[in-house]
């Protein structure tokens, strides 16, 4: 196993520009989900760190080892396909030996560690079943027991559970992070469905037109996430935004949202006077009458334990999630109660987070900065 | 009367059944009567063959086969009746029209031209086109769509447009009536239908999975030959009952370039009807002959030749 190490890496197709700039380090053993809107470069980085795609700028380090221009066969590296790519004319056994093939190895010995690999993804009653007619799930496993079998530096994934139905996807997220916690491989897992991340990933990488927006742990990027895109994207429903007028001078601790003024986390830098957003997570809205911030519901959304409550205000609908109990009609006007510890501050015109206290509190106890 | 499935798709009715049916019976009696004609008549004798009105019914023969395989000379009946008893069917036969068989005919070695050339012609055309096609689906080819045209382009004249450039080429060459002239040839006129069938096979195989054998360990070569290859196996399958069909049947070419020694059956059998008056029995048994090969492949590979035909219809 090894460290990914990430360097500036850029790749252009002709004018497109589908990576840009991007650096990231994953450590040793780490499960690391790169999770971002379709076409936004992250399954691009993923296959420049494979060998598939050669980078236009920047470098790829494996364990310390500069392989940026090397073949794929020559990096010892996993993958997993998103349409798995078995192959259709072999059987179980032979798809998850077929890597060890390549290496010469004697039959002997590729039958022990095939029939081990398959005891530990628990298929090893499939290995002499043809491929096609497995199903989605153990198609999913010997696809894995084909990356696991060879032991290599780092498994690579490209929306492995894209084409399960919700059902298996949910178990094979517990799988995947189980096998994970057993064998400790370092993993880059490309996704577009943030449950996927939050509930697998060490670290998650928030990518959006070839940038990285946002790099750090599911928690950080959830509660203090660095630009409104990661805001937006992350979350259901996502961050609801209120705009403001900027103007703020460092140390400030509340804002005027609406005409009612609002506590927010200490500012730690000047804000000059221009749009801003202040970005509210729908469970961190209560309901208070003395609220001097206000709207009429528009809508409600059951769930059971909480509900969604759309609640149209003078700057468009925001949404709260609210114990089930409460009983609200359409048209009645609420007073919103905001956490005033969780809240994040955003310039509109680029899109960045505001430095305020709960990045300072944050960064206390951490080991290190992503 | 029409009836609706559970997924809604309205099945056709009993009539549209059977004007369909009877369409598809009348289109299959028209292909198969010459055939089942031209069947008929290899086993009939020279005057059942010509008789007016022509006989439905009537004693078989294998004279027709006999006549293709041997040659002939007429004789007195005195010179015959000298001769010692007769050693086989075809003697027996032959001496009963005033004639003996004075050696084997042409027809084996022409036909067994045609095998080498066209299963030759085939296996250079399925090879090469498989190559390139694999280049032009996988690989960024400048100008890949001209080149492409341009390989089809070599289809679209008529082979008499070419035919005597060709000869006076081959005549230089020293290539003219040789079996090597003609596989050249064949393969120079199917590469381009191999290639683009095998396009449109090839651009059907994820990339993904030459790319996970690379990852895996294999070079792009291995991972062409261990991945690519069996599945594109129906591909090239219908490939080559094309390219075979096609190298098979060709006329203009072979009546054209070959004379002797490297000359196929098919501009050998019209030939015979010149030895010795119309012998339509001897033509209609090499005919017959002729269809074998290509019948027993297109058997074989009945499932492969469908799909090569509805290729591109039906999406996965």
């Amino acid at each position: 196993m090894a460290e990914i190490r990430v360097q500036n890496l850029r790749k252009a197709f002709g004018d497109f520009v589908a990576v840009q700039d991007s650096s990231f380090v994953v450590e040793d053993g780490e499960f690391f989900v790169m999770l971002g809107p379709s076409g936004c470069g992250k399954t691009t980085t993923l296959r420049m760190i494979a060998g598939l795609e050669l980078p236009t700028g920047g470098n790829i380090l494996l364990g310390g080892e500069d392989v940026t221009m090397r073949r794929a066969r020559e990096r010892d590296i996993a993958f997993v396909f998103q349409l798995f790519a078995l192959y259709p004319h072999m059987n179980v056994r032979k798809n998850i030996g077929f890597p060890l093939l390549a290496q010469g190895m004697p039959s002997a010995e590729i039958r022990q560690r095939v029939e081990e690999t398959a005891k530990l993804l628990r298929i090893d009653h499939l290995l002499n079943k043809s491929v096609s007619g497995l199903a989605g799930g153990d198609r999913q496993r010997v696809a894995l027991g084909r990356a696991i079998v060879r032991r290599p530096k780092c498994f690579l994934m490209d929306e492995p559970l894209g084409t399960l139905d919700t059902e298996f996807r949910d178990l094979m997220v517990h799988e995947l992070r189980e096998l994970h916690n057993r064998i400790h491989a370092t993993t880059v897992y490309v996704t577009h469905d943030q449950m996927e991340a939050m509930s697998m990933a060490d670290k998650i990488a928030v990518m959006n037109h070839g940038v990285i927006e946002q790099f750090g742990t599911p928690r950080e990027i959830y509660d203090r996430p660095a630009t409104m895109f990661v805001a937006d994207f992350i979350g259901s429903p996502p961050m609801n935004f209120l705009g403001f007028a900027g103007g703020l001078a460092r140390g400030a601790k509340e804002i005027l949202v609406q005409g009612a003024k609002v506590a927010v986390p200490e500012v730690r830098e000047d804000i000059a006077p221009a749009d801003m957003a202040l970005g509210i997570r729908p469970e961190h809205i209560r309901f208070d009458d003395a609220s001097k911030l206000r709207g009429a519901i528009y809508g409600t959304e059951y769930l059971g334990t909480t509900q969604i409550v759309a609640v149209e205000t003078a700057d468009g609908i925001i949404k709260a999630r609210v114990p089930a109990e409460i009983r609200l009609a359409a048209g009645d006007h609420v007073g919103l109660s905001l956490n005033s510890a969780r809240l994040s501050l955003f310039d509109k015109g680029s899109g960045r987070a505001v430095r305020t206290a709960i990045h300072d509190s944050a960064s206390q106890g951490r080991a290190h900065h992503g | 009367m029409s009836l609706t499935t559970a997924h809604s798709v309205v099945a056709p009715s009993a009539n549209a059944k059977l004007i369909a049916g009877t369409i598809i019976v009348a289109y299959a009696l028209i292909s198969i009567v010459p055939l089942l004609w031209i069947f008929a008549t290899s086993f009939k004798t020279p005057p059942d063959s010509i008789a007016y009105p022509p006989k439905v019914v009537f004693q078989p023969s294998i004279e027709g086969y006999c006549n293709l395989f041997t040659t002939r000379t007429r004789q007195t009946p005195e010179y015959i009746n000298s001769l010692g008893p007769a050693t086989g069917f075809c003697d027996e036969t032959v001496r009963k029209r005033n004639m003996v068989i004075a050696g084997p005919s042409n027809f084996l070695p022409r036909f067994v031209n045609s095998l080498i050339i066209a299963f030759g012609s085939t296996f250079c055309a399925v090879f090469l086109g498989t190559l390139s096609a694999y280049g032009f689906s996988r690989f960024k080819v400048p100008l890949a769509d001209d080149l492409l045209f341009f390989i089809l382009s070599t289809r679209m004249m008529p082979p008499i447009a070419v035919a005597i450039p060709i000869y006076l080429m081959y005549r230089e060459l020293g290539l003219s009536d040789t079996a090597l002239g003609m596989i050249l040839l064949y393969t120079a006129v199917n590469v381009s239908l191999a290639v683009w069938l095998l396009k449109g096979f090839i651009d059907e195989i994820p990339r993904e999975y030459e790319e996970a054998a690379m990852i895996d360990g294999y070079t792009r070569l291995q991972a062409f030959w261990r991945t690519v290859l069996p599945q594109a196996t129906t591909g090239i399958a219908a490939t080559a009952i094309f390219c075979l069909i096609f190298a098979w049947n060709e006329y203009a070419f072979a009546a054209l370039l070959t004379s002797g020694t490297a000359q196929t059956a098919p501009p050998f059998i019209p030939t015979i009807i010149g030895e010795g008056g119309q012998d339509w029995p001897a033509v209609a048994a090499g005919t017959t002959i002729f269809l074998v090969p290509i019948l027993v492949f297109t058997i074989l590979l009945r499932k492969q030749l469908l799909r090569g035909i509805t290729f591109g219809a039906v999406r996965k």
